[in-house]
């Protein structure tokens, strides 16, 4: 598998809280995604972990604090957004799909190249997908769509990819092969950041881990952070808002 | 009469005889080339509804300028442009920014206008002239009515080419395309505008109450003729032609409106493709034999 050495980016997180309604998702986090890293961020329900890649993406905005993408653009990051979030009935074909991830390229109006065909159809084949290249997405079974937004990533070539729950519903075999690619982006300089739950997989493949419940619990070696202390302290958080809670007196110089 | 004299009388003769009916028919179908496109997109994003009650959204505004100019089209369609594209926006606004959805939202700003449409014409006009504006009358249709027509459908087609991409992309996956810097929100305003367009188009030829009929119904009625995306469009506009003649047809020889016609003849076109298109239920329920891989 080729992969062009792409130097990954640094992102560093200054007191960011990103919030719904005035609620806090993400709490005052600081810390840095080192470039090159490979981190997991993990947490129970509600946590926040989506909402941090959301804000990392640029979907979301900081009410406070800021991300430091190191001079990079938002837009030039790698996303592949929970499957929830896709509407896997529209009539697409599988190469359609993969070929929005040349949108940096093409933009609006670029017409595809031999090459650019090329590409779309070496990143198909890269996750085990050639020859489906007419299929429609709404005959794929999940694991076959996922692969098919992992060639779509494959496409984008981002020094920073983030990834919201990737191997929510796919199995056993189809994890593997994309834990396989994670690996790969990790080996050849991006920085990668997933959103995940499965702790032995996150123990087995992940060097470094962000726990969050809303603010970050735990940043760092992953040995280190999944220590029962921590998460127990993230069990404990609320999944529910406080409708009374008072306005947040912890500003910027504390933080 | 020979066979084909008397398929001549019943389908052809009256477009042959007739200029008001040749151009109801070229209004339809240029009606049919931006209606269909914009209709099965609007389908796809689940807002088949939402276009429903932007139809109603026209009518305060055609309203308003009829009251002015009377039943001037020009002021009748820039009043309706001006009222859907504010609806349009402000619904998208205050889902936006409340917990009040899309659909909760326009179903509120539609209400209002239906009623301060029918207020507003009912004040100058009699109920002859708010059947006009409810229910059009594409018999009436003349040349500078057909000229808006057809420039709206075809700044509907070019437009439409021109954020084909993006547009695709934010109904798919509008969270990768705001990944992208894509600017999804410009798209959905510009695909709102196209909308509300096609409604004026539709609204002296349908009335405010029925011009969606031949955008949705077309729409609704190729999905069950095509799998990808252009080639929904392409059936959609098809439909809409095809409702436009067998209705335009009825009407001549029965003596019954023209509108709500071509407008059953859409609905009818839906039921046959329900029953007997390619993805339609008959075809789904023939018991052929499965494949081996």
């Amino acid at each position: 598998m080729s992969c062009p050495d792409l130097k990954g980016a640094p992102i560093h997180l200054d007191n960011l809280t990103v919030t719904y309604q005035r609620h806090p998702a993400v709490h005052h986090v600081t810390g840095s995604f080192e470039a090159g890293s490979l981190t997991a961020i993990i947490g129970p329900n509600g946590a926040g972990k989506s909402t941090l890649i959301k804000a990392l993406t640029g979907n979301m905005a900081a009410s406070e604090g800021r991300i430091d993408r190191a001079g990079m653009s938002a837009s030039r990051y790698g996303y592949l957004p929970q499957a929830a979030e896709v509407d896997r009935s529209f009539p697409l074909s599988v190469f359609d799909t993969v070929a929005m991830g040349d949108w940096h390229r093409l933009g609006i109006f670029g017409g595809m190249k031999r090459q650019d065909v090329d590409r779309a159809l070496d990143a198909l084949d890269k996750v085990g997908l050639s020859g489906f290249e007419e299929r429609r997405i709404s005959e794929l079974s999940s694991g076959q769509f996922q692969r098919v937004l992992f060639a779509r990533l494959l496409l984008q070539d981002a020094p920073v990819i983030l990834l919201d729950e990737p191997f929510n519903a796919i199995d056993e075999r189809t994890t593997r092969d994309l834990l396989a690619l994670i690996r790969h982006w990790h080996e050849h300089g991006r920085t990668v950041i997933a959103v995940l739950h499965d702790m032995s997989q996150v123990r087995q493949c992940f060097p470094q881990t962000l726990l969050m419940a809303r603010e970050a619990i735990a940043w760092g070696a992953t040995d280190e952070v999944l220590q029962p202390h921590n998460l127990r302290r993230a069990n404990m958080m609320e999944e529910s808002w406080r409708e009374d809670a008072h306005t947040c007196e912890i500003h910027e110089e504390q933080a | 009469m020979s066979l084909v004299t008397m398929a001549y009388d019943a389908t052809l003769a009256p477009f042959v005889e007739f200029g008001f009916m040749r151009r109801a028919l070229v209004a339809c179908m240029a009606l049919g080339l931006g209606s269909g496109p914009v209709g099965v997109l609007l389908m796809l994003r689940r807002m088949s509804l939402v276009g429903d009650a932007m139809s109603h959204a026209v009518l305060p505004g055609a309203a308003v300028g009829f009251l002015v100019a009377g039943l001037s089209l020009p002021a009748m369609g820039l009043g309706g442009l001006v009222v859907g594209l504010a609806v349009a926006l402000l619904s998208g606004l205050v889902s936006r920014t409340t917990a009040v959805r899309e659909d909760a939202s326009f179903a509120s700003f539609y209400l209002t206008s239906l009623a301060a449409g029918v207020l507003i014409v009912s004040l100058k006009g009699s109920s002859v002239d708010l059947l006009h504006v409810l229910f059009g009358t594409i018999l009436a249709i003349d040349q500078n009515a057909l000229y808006l027509i057809a420039g709206i459908s075809s700044l509907t087609l070019v437009l439409l080419a021109l954020i084909y991409r993006p547009l695709v992309m934010e109904c798919f996956d509008p969270g990768f395309l705001r990944a992208v810097g894509g600017r999804g929100h410009l798209y959905h305003v510009l695909f709102l505008l196209l909308v509300v367009l096609n409604l004026v188009a539709g609204f002296q030829s349908l009335g405010t109450l029925m011009a969606v009929g031949l955008m949705m119904l077309p729409a609704v009625a190729a999905r069950f003729w095509a799998v990808s995306l252009p080639g929904m469009m392409f059936s959609a506009m098809l439909v809409a032609f095809l409702a436009g003649i067998v209705g335009l047809n009825i009407s001549f020889h029965t003596g019954v409106a023209s509108g709500p016609t071509i407008v059953l003849s859409a609905s009818g076109i839906y039921l046959l493709s329900f029953l007997f298109g390619r993805l339609g239920i008959v075809r789904q329920r023939l018991s052929r034999p499965h494949l081996a891989g």
